[in-house]
């Protein structure tokens, strides 16, 4: 299975990035094969609105069934929900930590939006 | 005649040349007020309240026993307000411009319109002064909308003064097209001249002649003179920084009321957009 990371990176040992929508990129792994691909989402910080739509969207093109990040917020929680893809929350420095916590069964997934749009 | 006040930098004292114009012209006026996020001009031109209209915006809704998720509707929607992910599409209304487009290229005919309420046209009679002002709702994002509505009640038998919201961006676009003339208000300080460079580079892609007012002259420095100089743009007129306007201001009161000699300062810039619009401006 698929599993997106957000991120300001694009290899395992990079910071997360706790936004969704605005997030720098994302490492999409495959927990099957153990690879994984580094996706762009900068084209998404030019838009003012949509950034969590167009996240979505673009996690969706990827085949990721989850998302790993920081927080969500309403759009991005609603397009993800209608998307069938399963939102975790985690406060891990790393995407290296954050996919182990992930594997460990460790990470809360998240419910309803836990932030306003445009939080930060 | 349709003149737009506009500037690039905010609080240059776009809506004092409005009032103060529109007074100026004295009867058979309109004044627009097209800063729909925070119309102010009604503070200054007390009146009798003649009206008031609800705007609506058209947003899809989706007969999801005819939708088949096909998802051309999301692929057409450039603002993602209506996305599709195999499955009836979800429509984020806040985000959706109303353009309709999503409700043409359904193959199923399964998307009809909503009129998503965004804000009111007020209209107020002061003095011989047919005062429209839209209001944006709290919330709303999309002002270019309400700005048309405002405009739509334009009536070219009339002079119409249009006070449009600071910047450069849509909103002062769909504010200033259509003008026949645009008076861009700056001050003489760097912050001034920044801006006004960006709100001319934006006029002369309209092709509207304009003209500038400096106001607050004496503070600041003489950059905006030369650049007007250079870009062989008129001064239509100069306010000083005289503490007698911002007491009047501060009072919700007309300075060419309150201190007699603008009036004729006022009346020297209708005089000057007269002519520099018959002379097509800068």
């Amino acid at each position: 299975m698929k599993v997106a990371f957000t991120t300001s990176g694009t290899t395992l040992d990079a910071p997360m990035d706790p936004r969704f929508g605005r997030a720098q990129g994302f490492i999409v792994y495959d927990t099957e094969n153990d690879t994984f691909e580094a996706v762009d989402n900068r084209q998404v910080l030019n838009s003012a609105h949509g950034a969590g739509i167009q996240a979505t969207e673009a996690i969706v093109r990827q085949g990721a069934k989850c998302v790993v990040t920081g927080h969500c917020g309403p759009n991005a929680h609603r397009a993800l929900n209608a998307a069938g893809i399963r939102i975790y929350t985690t406060e891990a420095p790393t995407v290296a930590e954050a996919l182990e916590a992930y594997r460990a069964g460790a990470l809360a997934t998240l419910n309803a939006a836990d932030v306003d749009g445009h939080w930060s | 005649m349709i003149i737009s006040v506009a500037s690039g930098k905010g609080g240059t004292g776009k809506t004092t040349v409005s009032v103060n114009l529109a007074r100026t012209i004295g009867s058979g006026v309109q004044l627009l007020d097209c800063d729909v996020e925070e119309p102010n001009a009604h503070l200054f031109l007390r009146g009798r309240e003649t009206g008031s209209e609800i705007v609506t915006i058209p947003i899809p809704e989706v007969d999801e026993s005819l939708c088949d998720g096909c998802g051309e509707c999301g692929r057409l929607c450039r603002y993602h307000a209506i996305v599709s992910f195999g499955s009836v599409p979800l429509v984020f209304p806040e985000l959706c411009h109303g353009c309709g487009g999503c409700t043409l290229v359904c193959p199923r005919g399964a998307i009809r319109e909503t009129g998503k309420r965004i804000g009111v046209v007020e209209t107020c009679d002061a003095n011989s002064i047919s005062l429209i002002q839209g209001r944006l709702d709290i919330g709303v994002a999309m002002a270019p909308p309400l700005i048309r509505a405002v405009k739509a009640r334009l009536n070219r038998e009339m002079t119409a003064i249009l006070d449009a919201p600071p910047g450069t961006s849509c909103p002062v676009i769909a504010t200033v097209r259509g003008s026949d003339f645009v008076v861009l208000v700056t001050e003489p300080t760097p912050f001034g001249l920044h801006d006004l460079r960006l709100a001319v580079d934006m006029i002369r892609e309209l092709s509207i002649p304009f003209g500038v007012v400096v106001n607050r002259m004496g503070v600041g420095d003489d950059r905006v003179h030369r650049f007007c100089r250079e870009e062989e743009i008129p001064i239509l007129l100069e306010i000083p920084d005289d503490r007698r306007i911002a007491e009047a201001y501060s009072r919700g009161e007309l300075v060419v009321d309150r201190v007699p000699e603008y009036a004729s300062h006022f009346a020297t810039l209708l005089w000057n957009i007269r002519e520099f619009r018959n002379a097509g401006g800068a």
